[in-house]
């Protein structure tokens, strides 16, 4: 079950090192959405550092968004997500690895440059350090739920729409407390509640989510 | 070892076919036989427990697929229309890939042999985007023999293949089922079987009417 797991996991990370400019789309994305903020707005410390949190957490978001069609979309088309499902393997696991798969790809190159981003945003030192902390906890939640969202929009065609109706609403606690905590980080007070938080919904998400994307797997096969 | 009873398949409103009951006990080969759009995709579907059935049961060896899946999908290999073949994976990739999904782990030399008993021997680095389309339904042809499967649940197996595919692909069921295992297919071309082999209409079971 694990071997079938780590598999999978390596067959997609394969698949994305061979067709590179799908893997930076996300990052050249945020890295564009951050870098333009300075110049439609007055570059001034106090006001970029006022809509850093913000700014950034949002456009990791949205990045992480676009990204998800992906996901499945490839399986899809071409069969192989029969294959997946029809494995003696649990489905569940399977999903896993391949959301882990994702989030390797686009989650965490997005928290490694995010430090660079914050520093564009003049964001003082234990701001970014929480920038990152809660960017670190919160893109695999992004990932895990948007790939029950895919997972029901896999078959319709132009989804995106109906994807974003899907899984915006249930991004946007992800989005307050990991905003808020950079921000809070940024007055001195202490981040433990909001980190606590980000860290409850990923367990949350890790139990829960594989469970339902395999599930709404099986009912979009069986249309 | 695979008994169907009575089953009921609805597609978008229209009955396709109903109350479908038959069995296929080991070494035996079954052709699902029927004009286009009478629903032999969707049989084939619900037999490897991708679509639910309107009502009805699969059964093998005597316990309901969807109880039993671990055992039913360790010993059913199905290919349906779609190649499942990855345009950048190299051919031993892309076999290792669908093998992967079935936990079996062989070392190359294994897949290699089979490789070349499809006719792809020299082909193991290339990737799939390089592939005609009937080299990639050979691709599949491999995955099938080596799959360990003892159910073949094929859908359509002969599209893309020319006269020497047909021919593998023919003497390959017939290896399978001297071998015990057993075979439901659905083809438009002709499949010249050295061996005994049964049909069911799906057309006996149509109704043409729309439902409620």
């Amino acid at each position: 079950m694990l071997k079938a797991f780590y598999h999978l996991l390596i067959r997609d990370l394969r698949l994305a090192m061979r067709n590179r400019h799908e893997l930076v789309n996300p990052l050249i994305f945020f890295v564009l959405v951050v870098s333009l903020f300075p110049l439609a707005v007055t570059p001034t410390a106090e006001a970029l550092q006022a809509m850093a949190p913000g700014v950034i957490w949002v456009s990791a978001l949205l990045a992480v968004l676009l990204s998800l069609d992906r996901l499945f979309k490839q399986d899809y088309e071409d069969g192989s997500l029969d294959q997946l499902m029809l494995s003696p393997n649990p489905l569940m696991m399977l999903v896993f690895a391949k959301v882990a798969a994702h989030w390797l790809l686009t989650g965490l190159p997005l928290v490694i440059i995010a430090p660079l981003l914050g520093l564009f945003m003049s964001l003082p030192g234990e701001a970014i350090a929480v920038l990152v902390y809660s960017l670190l906890l919160g893109t695999p939640v992004l990932s895990l739920i948007g790939a029950i969202g895919v997972s029901l929009t896999v078959a319709v065609n132009r989804g995106g729409v109906l994807l974003s109706l899907i899984v915006l609403p249930l991004y946007i606690p992800i989005l307050i407390f990991g905003a808020n905590a950079v921000d809070v980080a940024m007055d001195g007070l202490s981040v433990k509640g909001q980190l606590m938080f980000l860290a409850a919904v990923l367990a949350l998400a890790v139990s829960l989510a594989p469970l339902a994307t395999a599930v709404a797997l099986r009912i979009t096969a069986s249309r | 070892m695979l008994e169907i009873q009575s089953l009921e398949c609805v597609r978008d409103d229209r009955l396709l076919f109903s109350d479908l009951s038959f069995t296929l006990a080991e070494s035996e080969v079954l052709q699902i036989e029927g004009a286009n759009g009478c629903g032999k995709t969707s049989l084939l579907r619900i037999l490897c427990g991708l679509r639910l059935p309107e009502s009805g049961n699969i059964m093998w060896q005597g316990e309901s697929i969807q109880s039993n899946r671990e055992d039913y999908y360790a010993n059913m290999v199905y290919i349906g229309h779609l190649p499942c073949i990855k345009a950048d994976l190299t051919v031993l990739e892309n076999v290792r890939a669908l093998l992967d999904t079935r936990s079996l782990s062989l070392n190359n030399a294994v897949i290699e042999v089979e490789l070349a008993k499809v006719g792809l021997e020299s082909y193991e680095d290339v990737p799939g985007k390089a592939l005609s389309s009937g080299q990639r339904r050979r691709i599949l042809l491999a995955f099938v023999a080596l799959s360990k499967a003892s159910l073949w649940v094929l859908d359509e197996p002969l599209t893309a293949l020319d006269v020497q595919g047909v021919e593998l692909m023919e003497s390959m069921i017939v290896a399978h089922k001297r071998a015990g295992g057993s075979v439901i297919f659905t083809t438009h071309h002709g499949m010249q079987l050295d061996c005994e082999m049964r049909s069911v209409q799906l057309g006996d079971y149509a109704h043409a009417e729309l439902r409620e």
